[in-house]
């Protein structure tokens, strides 16, 4: 069982000053498999990544990653740890004063020592693989949203990692961008062998790459399944978000007095 | 009234709260400088950003001082009849007193405001993340460089300032006004000491380099994750720097030069 | 590649601060005075030193020859014993005199050294004999009321 999934989350609570994010989170990610995390905003979906990553700890339950207790690591085996995996941020934090090929080269020569003319060629290989050769020259400033998260995507996978993570990669970015991070994501990650989870609300591009959907809401799990389950499902919850429904289970107000006590419509004691 | 006093409670507990996240800061990045030693080359440029960028402002700014000491000290001096202490009037000023305090000023509004822009955006762009999750650790690799960086350049950079305010004084007083060279200098030497007033200078001036930069440090690390958050931070850093110059100041002053 | 451009401006940077250290140390500072190796002890009694300190110059004709070293109170005699150390190069008889002296009206106070007459030299560990104190202004300014005083009526009589 532990073989199969690279990453578990059992029974993981929460919370920052005692206010509760997530409750009772139970996931189980297999190798080899795009998995999407779906859910409105706020919900708790980026504070999963974090909680994988170590950069957060649990308030209860337990991340295991390779079959390791994250939060059981010291500072040292956290670090080896994060060595085998990858990021993509939300807007992809490249550094600004590196250009995009140092960008790239930075998790290679930090963690290796690999003479100049091999981090050259791996960088490049990165870059062509999401299409950026040519750009390897260029500043994080002169990139459009989808080159620059592109490139942090190049990042990501320089130390070949077993594991890939994405926050938020498809929020605003035009439909043509969209598709290539989408087609990128699912042929990276059976290229490279990896297990890939996307964090992200965006239905529609996530569908049709991943092999398995969380929907969470209010910190909770409502609903997972093949996107064939989730597309059929009957769930009212899942429908109005699947189907981006202003009004249903998840209510358009935020919760706050009736409409009748604030305008003063109810009869006045 | 009771609003009032509640309020001034919160500040303190915050300000005091701070300084423990503070002080846990700076552990934390002394702990993790041994990257600083097996790669110099970090230091380096550090010292490129804070030292080379803030020279001009460093000597300009030294030598017009040193052309106001001048000039002022001359024209009191010349009512009591002696003008040739002009040099010890300038030089003991400069070293004691301006040339660390007047360069700690302006390393905290160039240097140190420029450190927290730098740190602050990192952190607001989540590039310290996203370092972090590429496991290295920005403790050592980002944090410590700039510290050691600020703390070697701001000794030098006092230094050089005082040395540029020696240089304009004698340019007034002995190149313009015309007070005699060699009094000038002799004078100068005769009641600057080496140990008294050059040493406590340079101390002065490296307590002053470690605290301006661990405040523009932190001040940029703490900082909310927004624009607005950053630009805060940043005028934070050159207020709060200010003050801890000139109190470290008055502090060191009053242990150093009164005793006996 | 740009790295060398940084390295060197570092280098600039710090080679350009040290060298202002040094100024500061030697032309600026006193770093080139007598140090112990280079000279030696003689000591002279002053009923009243004045305001002078330790490190004030020892000048003979006006050149700088020395340095007050330190200043004690002998508890016996009551009065201050000051420790001169004097430059090797220069040689001064035994039976030399030392003032104190004020450079202008009111600058710092050092010590003059007046060369005497006498065959043998002043040693390490020597004791000045001739010695003038301090002028203080007070007891100056005293005196000459006092004087003026006396004066007075003894013109007034002869009239």
């Amino acid at each position: 069982m532990t073989s199969e999934s690279l990453v578990e989350l059992n029974d993981v609570e929460f919370s920052y000053d005692s206010r509760p994010i997530l409750r009772g989170i139970r996931m189980k990610f297999p190798r080899g498999k795009v998995i999407a995390i779906m859910g409105g905003s706020g919900c708790g979906k980026t504070t999963i990544l974090r909680l994988i990553g170590g950069q957060l700890k649990p308030t209860a339950g337990s991340v295991r990653v390779a079959g390791q207790e994250v939060s059981g690591l010291d500072h040292a085996g956290l670090y080896k740890m994060r060595r085998r995996m990858g990021m993509l941020f939300q807007f992809g934090a490249l550094f600004t004063d590196l250009s995009v090929f140092e960008n790239v080269a930075f998790p290679l020569r930090e963690h290796t020592r690999l003479p100049e003319p091999a981090i050259r060629d791996l960088v490049l290989m990165k870059l062509h693989a999401v299409g950026l050769r040519g750009a390897a020259h260029l500043k994080p400033g002169e990139l459009s949203g989808g080159m620059a998260r592109r490139v942090a995507l190049a990042r990501a996978i320089s130390l070949d990692p077993m594991l890939i993570m994405y926050d938020e990669p498809f929020t605003g970015l035009d439909p043509i961008s969209v598709g290539i991070i989408a087609n990128l994501i699912r042929r990276l990650n059976d290229a490279l062998g990896a297990t890939s989870v996307l964090v992200t609300h965006d239905v529609e591009a996530s569908m049709k790459i991943v092999d398995y959907i969380y929907i969470a809401a209010e910190g909770r799990i409502v609903a997972e399944g093949t996107p064939d389950e989730i597309r059929e499902s009957t769930d009212p919850l899942v429908h109005q978000f699947i189907h981006g429904e202003a009004d249903g289970p998840v209510g358009f107000h935020y919760p706050g007095a009736s409409i009748a006590a604030d305008f003063g419509l109810e009869a006045r004691p | 009234m009771i609003d009032a006093i509640r309020q001034v409670g919160a500040k303190t507990v915050n300000g005091i709260w701070k300084f423990g996240c503070a002080t846990r800061f700076s552990f934390t990045m002394l702990a993790r400088s041994g990257m600083c030693l097996r790669r110099p080359q970090l230091v380096l440029d550090e010292i490129y950003f804070t030292g080379v960028l803030s020279l001009i402002i460093i000597i300009v700014s030294g030598l017009f001082v040193g052309l106001v000491l001048g000039l002022q000290g001359y024209e009191t001096l010349k009512r009591f009849g002696s003008a040739e202490a002009l040099g010890t009037l300038v030089a003991l000023s400069l070293v004691r007193e301006l040339g660390p305090v007047v360069a700690a000023l302006l390393f905290a509004s160039r240097a140190g405001s420029a450190i927290t822009a730098k740190i602050g955006i990192m952190k607001s762009t989540e590039q310290l993340s996203a370092m972090e999750m590429m496991a290295v650790d920005p403790h050592a690799r980002v944090i410590a460089p700039i510290f050691w960086g600020g703390a070697i350049s701001m000794p030098l950079l006092a230094a050089i300032f005082s040395a540029f305010g020696v240089f304009g004084g004698y340019l007034i007083g002995v190149v313009i006004i015309g007070v005699d060279s060699g009094a000038f200098w002799s004078q100068m030497q005769a009641s600057v000491d080496l140990r008294e007033d050059v040493m406590n200078g340079v101390i002065k001036s490296v307590v002053f380099g470690v605290a301006v930069t661990l405040i523009a440090l932190f001040e940029g690390y703490d900082t909310p994750a927004t624009a607005e958050g950053v630009s805060y931070a940043v005028t934070r850093t050159v207020v709060t720097s200010a003050l801890a110059v000139l109190a470290l100041d008055f502090v060191m002053t009053s242990f150093m030069f009164t005793g006996v | 590649m740009k790295r060398t451009a940084v390295d060197l401006w570092v280098g600039i940077f710090v080679v350009g601060g040290l060298v202002a250290l040094m100024v500061l140390a030697l032309k600026v500072g006193n770093a080139n005075t007598v140090s112990a190796g280079r000279g030696y002890r003689v000591t002279a009694e002053f009923e009243n030193i004045g305001g002078l300190k330790p490190k004030a110059p020892v000048k003979s004709a006006g050149v700088v020859v020395g340095r007050v070293e330190s200043i004690a109170f002998d508890n016996k005699k009551f009065v201050a014993r000051v420790t001169l150390l004097l430059d090797k190069t220069y040689e001064f008889p035994k039976d030399s005199s030392a003032e104190i002296l004020t450079s202008g009206l009111l600058g710092e106070q050092y010590i003059g050294l007046d060369g005497g007459g006498d065959e043998q030299l002043l040693k390490d560990g020597d004791r000045l004999t001739l010695t003038q104190s301090a002028m203080v202004l007070e007891k100056m300014i005293g005196r000459f009321l006092f004087n003026k005083a006396a004066e007075g009526p003894a013109a007034e009589k002869q009239e």
